[in-house]
Order: C-alpha cells, then sequence, then structure tokens
C-alpha cells in the first residue's frame, strides 16, 4: 500500500519541485534571509498562499492582514477536506487524520480523489511523501543554488506543473463528456474571473472557489452520477 | 530572522493548515445525498480545470513560451501520455520556444 501510494504521489513531487525551487529563489531575490524560503515551505506546504504571504511580508503588513488573506486563499481546502472526509478509510484515527489534512493541496486532493478504492492512512503516507519532500526540497535547493541554473531553464521548468494537471483532466474528458463539461465550465468561468475587471475586488483564492463550485454544482444537476458501491 | 518574519510565518501556517485540518478531522458522517456526491465527484476535475486556465499562459517568464509548452502539453495528454512524460515535454518545449525567440 505505502510503495503504491508513494508511486501516485511521484508525479505531484517531480511537478512541486520547480514551482517551490522558483519560490526559493524568489525569497533570495527578495532579500529574505537564507533558509526562510525552506521554513515556509516546510510549515505552510502551499503554493498560493505562499508566494501571497511572502509579498505580504516583504510589504511589512499587519498580522490581521495576513491571517485574512490567507484564510480567503485556502477557503477551498476546506471544501477538498471535507470532500476527502468521505474518501478516507474510516478507521484512520485523529492523530492519523491531522496528519493526512496538512498535506491537503489542489493536487493532492485531486489525485487522491481519483483513486477507486477508500484511501488508507499507509497509502496516503506514501502518497504524500513525495510531493512534501519535492515541494521542500525544492525551496531548499532554489535558495542554494540561485545563479547556477540559467534563468531560460528555470522559466521553462514553470509549465510543469501544469503539465501534470493538462495530463489528468484532457484523458479524463476524451473518456467521459460530463468531465468534459465540468473542465470547461470550470476554466471558462476562472478565465472570466480573471480578466473581467468587474470582478478586480475578489481574491484569487476565491477566484478559484467560486469557479470550481459552480463548476461542479452546476455538472452534478446537468450529469447526476448514479450512486453505487463501487464509487 | 526578525521576530515579525517568524510571526507572519506562524500566523501562515496557521491559516493554511486549519481549513485542511477541521473538516477532515471532525467530520465523520457519510454524505448520503445523490446530488452531493455527484458535486463531490466533479470536484477534483473543476479545480484542476481553473486551476490550469488561464493560469498556464502566466507558467513561464514569457507568454509565447507558456503557450507552446502548453499546446505541447495538450498534445501529448490527449494522445494519453504519462503525467510526467507530458510535464517533461512541456518543459523542453517550452525552452526551444525561448531559444527560438531569442534567436529572432
Amino acid at each position: 500500500m505505502f510503495t503504491n501510494g508513494l508511486r501516485r504521489g511521484m508525479p505531484i513531487a517531480l511537478g512541486y519541485f520547480p514551482v517551490a525551487f522558483s519560490f526559493g529563489v524568489l525569497c533570495v531575490n527578495s532579500h529574505m534571509p537564507l533558509g526562510m524560503a525552506t521554513l515556509i515551505s516546510v510549515t505552510n506546504f502551499t503554493s498560493s498562499g505562499q508566494f501571497a504571504g511572502l509579498n505580504l511580508m516583504i510589504a511589512q503588513a499587519s498580522y490581521f492582514e495576513v491571517a485574512l488573506t490567507l484564510l480567503m486563499i485556502n477557503a477551498r481546502y476546506f471544501l477538498m477536506s471535507l470532500s476527502l472526509s468521505q474518501k478516507i478509510d474510516e478507521h484512520m484515527n485523529t492523530l492519523e487524520r491531522m496528519i493526512v489534512s496538512f498535506c491537503i493541496s489542489d493536487e493532492t486532493f485531486a489525485l487522491a480523489s481519483l483513486e477507486v478504492q477508500p484511501v488508507t492512512f499507509r497509502w496516503m503516507s506514501g502518497f504524500l511523501l513525495g510531493p512534501f519532500l519535492g515541494w521542500s526540497l525544492g525551496a531548499l535547493a532554489g535558495e542554494l543554488v540561485v545563479g547556477l541554473l540559467p534563468a531560460a531553464i528555470q522559466g521553462a521548468m514553470g509549465i510543469a506543473l501544469y503539465g501534470m494537471f493538462i495530463a489528468i483532466i484532457i484523458p479524463a474528458s476524451k473518456h467521459a463528456l460530463p468531465v468534459a463539461f465540468v473542465v470547461l465550465m470550470a476554466s471558462l468561468s476562472h478565465i472570466f474571473l480573471t480578466y473581467i475587471p468587474l470582478f478586480h475586488f475578489m481574491s484569487a483564492g476565491f477566484k478559484l472557489i467560486f469557479a470550481t463550485l459552480i463548476a461542479s454544482l452546476v455538472g452534478a444537476k446537468i450529469f447526476p452520477r448514479e450512486v453505487s458501491d463501487d464509487e | 530572522m526578525s521576530r515579525y518574519q517568524l510571526t507572519v510565518v506562524a500566523i501562515m501556517a496557521i491559516f493554511t493548515y486549519l481549513p485542511r485540518f477541521i473538516p477532515l478531522t471532525f467530520y465523520r458522517k457519510k454524505i448520503t445525498s445523490p446530488y452531493l456526491l455527484s458535486v463531490l465527484y466533479y470536484l477534483p476535475y473543476a479545480v484542476l480545470g481553473a486551476l490550469t486556465f488561464p493560469g498556464i499562459l502566466n507558467a513561464t517568464p514569457h507568454m509565447w513560451e507558456s503557450l507552446f509548452g502548453g499546446l505541447a502539453c495538450l498534445f501529448c495528454a490527449y494522445r494519453e501520455k504519462g503525467l510526467v512524460f507530458v510535464a517533461i515535454m512541456g518543459i523542453v518545449v517550452s525552452y526551444i520556444t525561448y531559444l527560438v525567440l531569442t534567436i529572432i
């Protein structure tokens, strides 16, 4: 179970490394003390929240502002955590749940949800280990080797995480029309929310929640799934 | 590291962990509503779709680089290559695009 989980988590780990790497580079270029990028990555393990938090720190924002911004950006985790509570093995105890919930991210949530079986703590430990290490070591490497890697390659590596997302949604959409509908609707809603100036008042995290919710609520209305035992 | 910086990191960590931790740890019932179950089934696909678009255009420093890298990913994903292969092809094509752009 553990190794099976580990294998499933590998693509995420590979995708996280360059993103965390660029976070490390950004921290050093923003004159943060050495070790800051790694400390943030190990304690936060999130992407958008960390980038936003770093900007607030540079701007010397108030503690209240930091708390509020992070809460807004991370509100989507509440939904994912609720969804995962249905997916995990019901015998998981409180401590195990506390550990697993620390590593919920957009990507780990998406892949864990797509598992056919209920996920056990052992599977989850293997599955989450890679992404956590990829994220932490990526930030550390970014801090330490800024300048060693040509900027052009660093830049190109930014596409990796998106490549992973695409590798999940495109084949799934190809095989199931309802999934294609949901993916398209979420993408279009998010594009509208991002580019129409009317919505500039919304935080990035809130736009993501909104687009996601609309697409899954409407998708479930039009294409309700038959409840079966294998779900 | 200053006291201010460390406090900010702690606040960030707390407000990232709380929304992850509360439902998974305290909600132990099974959801039975077919509608809600359908919503939860579609949720991960919706998240990934919204995360990818339009964010992918800013994935690399240049829009063209992101665009061609992204198209390469779409093509490989449509041909159902694995996750890692798709990601690596994206990096390679983005980098080639960058090289071509600097030559022009």
